[in-house]
């Protein structure tokens, strides 16, 4: 109950700036609010992987596509020449199937989004499980490495193979219709709506999280990333905890992933990239690794500059820097530089100095 | 399979495969002497073959493909003194994270220099289309020039490891970081020269492979998982296993075209890493004490 409320104000600033942007006429940032929000999704996801269970994963992006990649293909792929076949026709049953034309008038038979974004997100779950095992007995750049392979392997996937669009990836995704009158798609008169699920997922994801860290598991893990031998020895499943956090991590990805694609109307082979898996890094590691409430807020800040275009064709550049600068100078994140604290300092130094000088 | 095209699979394996060797050569060098895995390893490829390529418009081949080594070991240098030299006894993850972010930074930096066009040096030899028999198939000479230039690499890094005295300070620094400070070397130096000589053989490698495989300013990732397998694969530290791990992988790289699309050929290596990472992390050749000995 505490964790619900102290997400209220983050409520409140979500209101807030749907506000600000109506009262200044400037409601085109919403769209990149929206996305923003989705990317957080993924990055607070990641930041109870990387900050609390201390498994660094490059591979995030990975995740992240198998969600929006089978969701898009799912929701758009024809299966009418597959009519006949008895999976179909179980599916059809199962009245998770949805028929309409296509833009030339064609028959059109494709799955529907919620049971697609149900597979997309299962799919991430199970290969998060089947990569999980082996993967996370590394350890430091064993692992680092493996991640960064799974991340590269996915890619080199939706690029080879038709079925998700090759190079070109996937567009004209419906959209997603949560329940009637409420759709998750890239339509002008659904933006403020949009913002809303967005941001309320969000906060969904933020108390279920929060609550995770500070129960007996989100104590495990602080255990596992203290001192692995030391957690082990205390009586904590280790191998089990790690395992459920990367599939945590990962049906958070995936659901960002399903969300997005939809939001989009589409996605290309480039949110699988490599440079994504990193851009998640980075930004966890603004935040401050073990840092929730930090993760949360440079992953809206960072991806929204980065949606505006304000770093312009250094973008990729940008990211790197705030890793090198950040790992180099602060590695607990900008927030722990506690900028009041050091400015008070710095003040009370000049104060004294004066006086001494007087 | 005719014998012809067998031999030809077997020496385009051959000349990825002592690239790959000489990729992973330059992460033993550097995780040798610091411990750490350079990620960035990749980008000095690159920057050897697109400088070389940059400077051959004023001067001669050979001139330039030197100028290129000795800058790009001045790159490596001043990545090791302002990233790596004054950091205490960072975390693993830390340096990971550094050592990923210069390697996005290089390549940002390639790409506002150079652009995204595909590059390549002329041939040393001839041209694209002259050839060397071997066995009745045709092969490029630049293959040759590939395969001596890594041999003579390792071949001198061995004898310079073995003989030279700055050689013998470095292996001092590799097994034992403390012990070797207390004998009156300069560890701080030894890492700093490790990154010089890893930068110097991966731009020389960008250099002489350039012709066939042409540069590319991201190029670098590719190359760094492959030669961070081989690593592995042939143990890590250990220089005869890489060329032995390296061959290998080119050589299974090169015959999987017959049977798989090439757009998967990136997807197997990753696979062949995985599988050696959850089976024998110690690599192939490598024992088990030497995989407890080392820090993970």
């Amino acid at each position: 109950m505490k964790k619900l409320l102290s997400v209220l104000p983050l409520l409140a600033v979500v209101i807030g700036i749907h506000f600000l942007t109506s009262a200044t006429d400037t409601m085109y940032y919403l769209t990149q609010m929206t996305m923003s929000a989705y990317y957080a999704l993924l990055i607070i996801g990641l930041c109870v992987l990387m900050g609390y269970a201390g498994q660094i994963s490059l591979g995030h992006a990975g995740f992240f596509a198998i969600g929006g990649y089978l969701s898009a293909a799912l929701t758009t792929r024809n299966l009418i020449p597959f009519q006949d076949t008895a999976l179909v026709g179980l599916l059809d049953s199962a009245g998770m199937l949805l028929s309409g034309q296509d833009l030339y008038g064609e028959a059109l038979l494709v799955v529907s989004p919620w049971a697609a974004s149900l597979v997309a997100v299962s799919a991430a779950a199970v290969i998060a499980v089947i990569i999980g095992i082996p993967v996370l007995k590394l350890k430091g750049h064993y692992l680092a490495m493996a991640t960064l392979g799974f991340g590269i392997i996915i890619y080199r996937v939706v690029l080879a193979l038709e079925y998700f669009g090759e190079a070109d990836g996937i567009s004209e995704v419906p959209a997603f219709v949560l329940f009637s009158g409420l759709s998750v798609s890239g339509n002008f008169s659904d933006r403020v709506q949009n913002y809303y699920i967005a941001w309320g997922l969000l906060l969904l994801g933020m108390v279920l999280l929060l609550n995770l860290i500070d129960s007996r598991v989100g104590r495990a893990l602080r255990g596992i990333h203290g001192s692995d031998e030391a957690a082990d020895a205390m009586g904590v499943n280790t191998s089990r905890f790690k395992l459920q956090t990367f599939v945590l991590s990962a049906v958070f990805a995936a659901i960002a992933g399903v969300f997005l694609t939809h939001y989009n109307g589409g996605i290309g082979p480039s949110e699988a990239g490599v440079m994504k898996s990193v851009r998640y890094v980075a930004i966890v590691a603004v935040g401050g690794m073990a840092h929730l409430w930090g993760a949360l807020l440079m992953g809206v800040v960072l991806n929204f500059l980065s949606l505006r275009g304000v770093f312009g064709s250094y973008d990729d550049a940008v990211f790197g820097l705030i890793l090198i600068v950040i790992m180099l100078f602060a590695p607990n994140g900008i927030l722990s530089l506690n900028l009041r604290h050091r400015l008070k300092r710095y003040l009370r130094q000049r104060k004294e100095d004066r006086e001494g000088e007087a | 399979m005719t014998t012809e095209l067998f031999i030809q699979y077997l020496m385009a394996g051959i000349t990825y495969g002592s690239i790959y060797a000489i990729v992973a050569i330059g992460f033993n060098i550097i995780y040798n002497t610091t411990g750490i895995i350079n990620f960035a390893q990749g980008e000095f490829v690159m920057f050897g073959g697109m400088i070389a390529i940059t400077l051959l418009q004023f001067m001669s081949l050979p001139l330039a493909i030197a100028s290129s080594v000795v800058i790009t070991m001045l790159i490596g240098a001043l990545i090791e003194i302002c990233f790596i030299r004054w950091l205490k006894s960072p975390s693993v993850l830390r340096m990971i994270i550094i050592t990923i972010g210069i390697s996005i930074l290089s390549r940002e930096v390639a790409v506002h220099i150079w652009g995204e066009s595909i590059r390549s040096l002329p041939y040393f030899v001839g041209n694209e289309i002259s050839s060397v028999g071997v066995l009745g198939a045709r092969v490029s000479p630049q293959v040759f020039w590939v395969v001596a230039a890594s041999a003579i690499m390792v071949v001198c890094l061995g004898i310079f490891f073995k003989t030279t005295s700055v050689g013998r300070e470095m292996r001092a620094c590799a097994s034992n970081r403390k012990a070797a400070t207390l004998c009156g070397i300069n560890t701080r130096n030894m890492v700093t020269l490790s990154f010089v000589l890893s930068a110097g053989i991966g731009a020389l490698a960008g250099c002489v492979m350039s012709p066939i495989t042409y540069s590319q300013y991201d190029m670098g990732t590719g190359l760094a998982i492959k030669g961070f397998t081989v690593a592995i694969l042939g143990g890590l530290g250990s220089s005869g296993g890489a060329v032995a791990a390296g061959l290998l992988l080119g050589i299974l790289e090169a015959f999987s075209v017959s049977v798989v699309p090439l757009a998967f050929q990136d997807a197997i290596s990753i696979a062949i890493l995985l599988t050696i990472l959850f089976v024998r992390p110690q690599g192939l050749f490598g024992s088990k004490e030497a995989a407890g000995l080392s820090e993970f």
